[in-house]
């Protein structure tokens, strides 16, 4: 018989997933920060451990055969929850011709046409317009059979990307066009090692959206119903009215801006304070405090999740290479085939 | 046979991809109530809506990267750039989104956009508002990047560049839009990629593109008087070139000069200049000729304004270069 019980009106079936989603993140990136290590994988590795909660909470609230989502380069987390499959993940940080795009775009490129994640970008906040462009596109479509906008859009990016003439552009636009667009900051406290604070005029961020005459709310980022739930508010209103939201995600992050990150810039307490909030923690808490999390069952998700990750490296290590034409191929609609245009062979031979 | 202005071929080519396709959009600063800040809109508002005519803030960089998203996400936009000045703002969104989304992103998105406005000097218009910008677009692999020099390239270049699956760049010119010509009355493509011999001849290519193909043409014509055949090559596509075209005329006439109102330093111009002098070293009789732009900001006194850019005179001095028929 399917247990009653239930946690802020979430039954016991969504919230196992949502568990299961933010211990595969985690798992996933614990595994890479390893293989980073190894040097298995090379360049810029940005790890989302401690900020699970904003991806899993905003993603569990999108239906991804019409919704979109789009976000900067710490991406892993994303990808994973938008269903992405942990081995073409793995694959591309190994820069494998299996990888999610090909081993062409890396860690901070992963896309996957699919599962309509559009991206892994590269430009602190130059994923906003584009994905403001995404919403344009479903409300185009529907205000050309007359009807409601045919999805939304959700862009994730950093409190380092909000001071970005990108945000307040497309925020703008999105606000003149009534585009259904949710704009998610994830405010982890640290832009690069310059604390938010410091380069803030305004600390409430969510308060921004005023700016733009639209909806704006700032939410425990640790707190992965409470995302949730803002989240299912912010898609509804889009989807109905086309209004664009901003939702300030308050979270932090484990690990250093990238692999390559000494974090001189704060202490070993700070992170421990955080740790305390960790969202894994605090949603198996909740949920054993419920009744809803046996000891067996939180064990089954974490080693599920390790051995799905461990498995995930393995296929990567396994898989080939990108064949050598392959760094001509993808460049232009009407030359994919591998072969040189006439400009390219003669600069070569 | 129509005869119509550059404006007129361009807006004739938007009505009908917009009433071809309802994927296809056009946004930019001004035109829509204006009509388009050079008119290239007119009419297009009151014939297709708010929908698909759109005017947007004065936020390059928002705007584009806006259209960038509605391409991946199956649209056809046109965006407007009121001119390539501006777009600079904008340069982030077409070198680092619309360029690189199908590699990055191993092939799983296209961006079929198109980016147009008018490129190079004007008049009176001082150094922000008057300059030849097309190298930095024709710098990076994913775009491609269309300069018409007439109405009947306008009009086809413009609906192969909507129609095209990838970003095209598409330079235009203020002091062409009144510019009348020709243009055929049924629909039709002009491919992308494919130069044209506007003038046949034996001595010398004159290599150009975009409005210089009226001062080189010119040129050919006092050369003409001076005893000698110049052939002029017309590029139409900076990216990809038409290199078969270029070797074949340069393999014809042993002698290059290539005229850009562009700066000389990095530019298409001396690019297709390089091109040529390693392509057809063996051809050659002369070294390959470079009429630019002055290496400088334009200045706003005409006089000086004329001074920065290529002439008829510059042009037959550097064809007489490389006839070795100075003096």
């Amino acid at each position: 018989m399917a247990d009653k019980k239930t946690l802020g009106g979430h039954d016991k079936k969504f919230l196992m997933g949502l568990l299961e989603s933010m211990h595969r993140i985690r798992a996933f990136e614990e595994k890479a920060g390893q293989m980073y290590g190894l040097r298995k994988i090379g360049g810029f590795c940005h790890l989302y451990s401690g900020q699970e909660a904003v991806a899993v909470g905003v993603i569990s609230a999108l239906d991804l055969s019409t919704d979109y989502v789009l976000t900067g380069y710490r991406d892993h987390g994303h990808a994973l929850a938008c269903g992405m499959d942990p081995k073409a993940a793995m694959a591309e940080l190994y820069g494998k011709a299996a990888g999610c795009s090909k081993g062409k775009g890396g860690s901070m490129h992963f896309f996957d046409a699919g599962k309509h994640m559009l991206g892994g970008n590269g430009i602190v906040g130059a994923q906003i317009p584009v994905a403001a462009g995404v919403a344009f596109a479903q409300a185009y479509r529907g205000r050309l059979s007359g009807s409601q906008p045919t999805g939304a859009t959700v862009c994730f990016f950093g409190d380092g990307a909000i001071h970005q003439g990108a945000f307040h552009e497309a925020f703008n636009l999105a606000g003149i066009w009534k585009l259904p667009l949710i704009l998610v900051v994830e405010n982890n406290q640290w832009g690069m090692g310059t604390s938010w604070k410091k380069v803030s005029s305004n600390e409430d961020f969510s308060a921004m959206a005023g700016a733009y005459a639209a909806h704006g709310e700032a939410v425990d980022g640790m707190d992965v119903l409470a995302v949730h739930d803002a989240a299912v508010r912010a898609v509804k209103r889009a989807k109905a009215a086309g209004e664009p939201a901003l939702l300030e995600a308050r979270t932090y992050r484990y690990k250093g801006h990238s692999m390559s990150d000494p974090q001189k810039y704060r202490t070993r307490e700070e992170v421990e304070t955080y740790r305390a909030r960790d969202p894994i923690l605090l949603l198996e808490g909740r949920m054993e405090e419920a009744g809803l999390l046996s000891a067996r069952e939180k064990e089954a998700l974490r080693a599920e999740a390790e051995a799905i990750a461990e498995e995930a490296a393995a296929f990567a290590e396994a898989s080939p290479e990108p064949a050598a034409d392959e760094l001509y191929t993808d460049v232009y609609a009407d030359r994919e085939s591998g072969e040189t245009a006439p400009s390219e062979a003669s600069w070569q031979s | 046979m129509a005869v119509l202005t550059y404006r007129e071929a361009l807006n004739r080519a938007l009505d009908e991809e917009l009433a071809r396709d309802d994927r296809v959009l056009l946004m930019g600063e001004e035109v829509g109530e204006y009509d388009g800040a050079y008119k290239v809109s007119k009419g297009l508002l009151a014939k297709y809506g708010p929908n698909r005519v759109l005017d947007t803030p004065i936020t390059e960089l928002g705007f584009t990267g806006l259209g960038v998203g509605a391409a991946m996400a199956g649209l056809r936009p046109v965006v407007e750039w009121m001119t390539h000045n501006f777009a600079l703002l904008a340069l982030d969104q077409v070198v680092n989104e619309a360029a690189k989304m199908r590699y990055m992103s191993g092939g799983q998105f296209s961006v079929p956009i198109v980016f147009r406005g008018p490129n190079g000097p004007a008049e009176y218009l001082a150094s922000q508002h008057s300059q030849a910008l097309e190298s930095y677009w024709a710098h990076v692999p994913g775009l491609k990047v269309v300069a018409p020099a007439t109405p009947a390239d306008a009009y086809g270049l413009l609906k192969s560049a909507i129609r095209d699956d990838d970003p095209v760049v598409m330079l235009e010119a203020e002091m062409m839009y009144g510019l009348k010509g020709e243009v055929p009355d049924g629909e039709f493509l002009v491919p992308i990629g494919k130069a044209e011999v506007r003038r046949p001849g034996s001595d010398v290519t004159l290599i150009t593109y975009s409005k210089p193909l009226w001062t080189v043409l010119e040129a050919a014509e006092e050369l003409a008087r001076q005893g000698f055949s110049a052939e002029v090559l017309d590029l139409r596509t900076l990216r990809p070139l038409d290199e078969e075209a270029i070797y074949a005329s340069v393999r014809k006439t042993n002698r290059c000069v290539v005229v850009t109102e562009s700066w000389p330093q990095a530019s298409v111009a001396s690019h297709v200049a390089w091109l040529v002098s390693r392509n057809c070293f063996d051809r050659l009789d002369a070294p390959v000729e470079l009429v630019s732009g002055e290496d400088v900001p334009m200045p706003y006194n005409h006089a000086l304004e004329l001074a920065a850019q290529p002439n008829v005179p510059k042009v037959v001095a550097a064809a007489r270069r490389v006839l070795y028929a100075e003096g």
